[in-house]
């Protein structure tokens, strides 16, 4: 019988160096940035290295004057093509969940009742994208969508078209290639999830008279709402801010939040606007990981 | 089970996996395509290993690639070592001051869009070189510190999973034998999650090996690495020599997964595949 929680076995000492080292290394590397970044949102733009100026300056012989700039965020806020891609990336990553969740569900569901061996080669196969690179799996889908790609070549050759279809740069093509990057993102915490469902509750439900869809909406979609939840966060919070994806499959005109900052960072030199819209980002998902973490925290919470 | 249900379901797990796998077998079939066009199969003149040849003969790849791994292999081991401790210290001790900003701050890496987490560690560095003059300028040191910041919360959460199914008796009966906590962990502990720290070491490897946009912002001139390369020659468009690439870079990954699922399934550390387990669990938790 234990006596002692597991914690007291080991000194307060040693349990402060174990932590020390990681949780210094992320307040460092993870947290100061982001205060930097705030502070950087509120400075002007400056033809310097680096292209910003100082938010504290010395006035005369012993004043210290702050000079907080708000013009970065009234830019943001005036310039319609920033709001419309915050807007626009929000529904792109609003309707890439939904998606992966329509074809994720059925795939994570189908792994959690297949047989043991036949549950480990599927979750091999679900991995091993993963383990890909994303930049090579995106642009496996610039061959598969372009004009004489592969897509247009096969339907061309059935005779389904006459000429080739323009699916390349076109949103079609940005959703395709999110829904598929992020897909197994979704599958495996919905198969964590369901993995460890009762399955004698859908039996018993069916030998009550139920449906199968009944039972399915009834027991299975309910029980599995963290599975969903936390999916679905990991799906949509990294796609709204997503980069690479729009700026290979999206074409010129996919206005995407993640692709903006990039170009205010590196074709407009303007740090201080990117770093205003860095944190208008961050205002927008800081909640969802709030809900993400309070979500993971009753899974792991109810697998105890 | 009802047959119809069982059929749409398979049909959903055919459809699934076919979308999953469909892009990237194009690849491995045009990386033998003699054709310059790429889709076009030139069917006179394929299958050729002429891309291969041309790949391995491309300096700016290869030196990129030789940036790459070097920022993979350090970032993976500093992450390793602690994501480990991270990961061990949020599944053992039920309670320290700052428990709530560690988990968070191990958390949201994992979701947090990697152009904020880029630009934010690139104003870091050029802060810091104006307080106390380093980094000096960015390069490999900076990229290194960028990867292993986001890698180690990867690391964190598949230690901390494998921890959570750690019978602690174990650890109780070294110490009531006398053993001194460093020495049971280095005795007991690290033996028995060592496929976890393997696999976080493994996604350490892997997650900085393709990032590419952590990498740009981070970086500085005359370190490119493969998916900075990678990235400015698919934006004009696509390349056989890429197809060859994703071919051999397919071709490691599934020898590396199978591998280590097959050698921990023999070594009867779990009974499924770890490895798979732990990257499910660590997309879960």
């Amino acid at each position: 019988m234990r006596l002692l929680p597991p914690s007291s076995k080991v000194g307060i000492s040693g349990r402060g160096l174990v932590v020390t080292l990681p949780y210094l290394w992320l307040v460092l590397f993870f947290v100061v940035p982001f205060v930097i970044v705030l502070k950087i949102s509120f400075s002007d733009v400056d033809l310097a290295i680096p292209p910003y100026k100082p938010l504290l300056e010395w006035v005369g012989q012993n004043s210290l004057a702050i000079k907080l700039n708000f013009n970065n965020y009234a830019f943001l806020f005036t310039d319609p093509l920033y709001v419309h891609a915050f807007l626009n990336s929000v529904k792109v990553a609003f309707i890439s969940t939904v998606l992966c969740l329509l074809i994720g569900y059925p795939v994570a569901y189908g792994i959690a009742r297949a047989t043991p061996t036949a549950r480990n080669l599927l979750l091999l196969l679900v991995i091993l994208p993963f383990w890909t690179s994303l930049l090579l799996r995106v642009y496996a889908w610039i061959g598969l969508l372009k004009a004489n790609g592969v897509i247009n070549n096969v339907l061309l050759a059935l005779g389904a078209i006459h000429e080739p279809l323009n699916m390349l740069y076109t949103p079609f093509a940005m959703y395709v290639g999110i829904v598929y990057s992020y897909l197994p993102f979704l599958i495996l915490p919905l198969y964590a999830n369901l993995e460890k469902m009762d399955w004698q509750l859908l039996e018993a439900a069916e030998d009550l008279g139920c449906r199968p869809w009944q039972a399915f909406y009834k027991i299975t979609l309910p029980l599995s709402r963290n599975g969903i939840l936390a999916g679905s966060m990991l799906v949509f919070i990294p796609a709204v801010g997503e980069f690479v994806i729009p700026a290979l499959l999206g074409g010129p005109n996919a206005l995407m939040i993640g692709r903006v900052l990039w170009d205010e960072f590196f074709s407009n030199r303007a740090w201080p606007v990117a770093s205003a819209v860095a944190i208008l980002l961050l205002i927008l998902l800081v909640p969802f990981m709030m809900w993400y973490q309070s979500v993971q925290a009753r899974e792991s919470a109810s697998a105890r | 089970m009802n047959y119809r249900r069982s059929f749409f379901i398979t049909t959903c797990l055919a459809f699934g996996f076919a979308f999953l796998y469909i892009p990237i077998l194009s690849m491995v079939v045009f990386s033998f395509n003699a054709s310059k066009l790429v889709t076009v199969w030139d069917a006179a003149n394929s299958p050729t290993l002429k891309w291969y040849y041309s790949l391995l003969h491309n300096e700016e790849i290869l030196d990129a690639a030789w940036i790459s791994l070097k920022v993979a292999v350090i970032n993976a081991s500093g992450a390793v070592i602690l994501g480990t401790l991270a990961g061990f210290g949020l599944a053992r001790f039920e309670q320290f001051r700052g428990r709530f900003t560690l988990n968070a701050m191990t958390t949201a890496p994992l979701v947090m869009p990697e152009v904020i987490t880029g630009l934010s560690m690139l104003l870091l560095f050029v802060a810091m070189e104006q307080w106390i003059g380093w980094p000096a300028g960015r390069g490999i040191t900076t990229m290194t510190i960028g990867h292993m910041t986001f890698s180690m919360a990867y690391v964190t959460v598949v230690v901390q999973s494998r921890m959570a199914t750690f019978d602690i008796a174990l650890e109780e009966a070294a110490m009531d034998l006398g053993a001194r906590p460093v020495k049971v962990f280095f005795l007991i502990t690290l033996p028995i999650i060592f496929p976890a720290v393997l696999s976080g070491w493994l996604l350490a490897f892997t997650l900085s090996w393709d990032d590419l946009v952590i990498s740009s912002f981070t970086s500085g001139p005359g370190a490119s690495t493969l998916p900075m390369v990678v990235f400015s020659k698919v934006r004009l468009g696509v390349s056989p020599e890429i197809n060859v690439l994703a071919t051999l870079t397919i071709a490691v990954v599934t020898v590396m997964i199978v591998g280590v699922s097959l050698w921990m399934t023999r070594a009867g550390k779990l009974a499924a595949a770890a490895a798979a387990a732990a990257v499910a669990a660590a997309a879960a938790e």
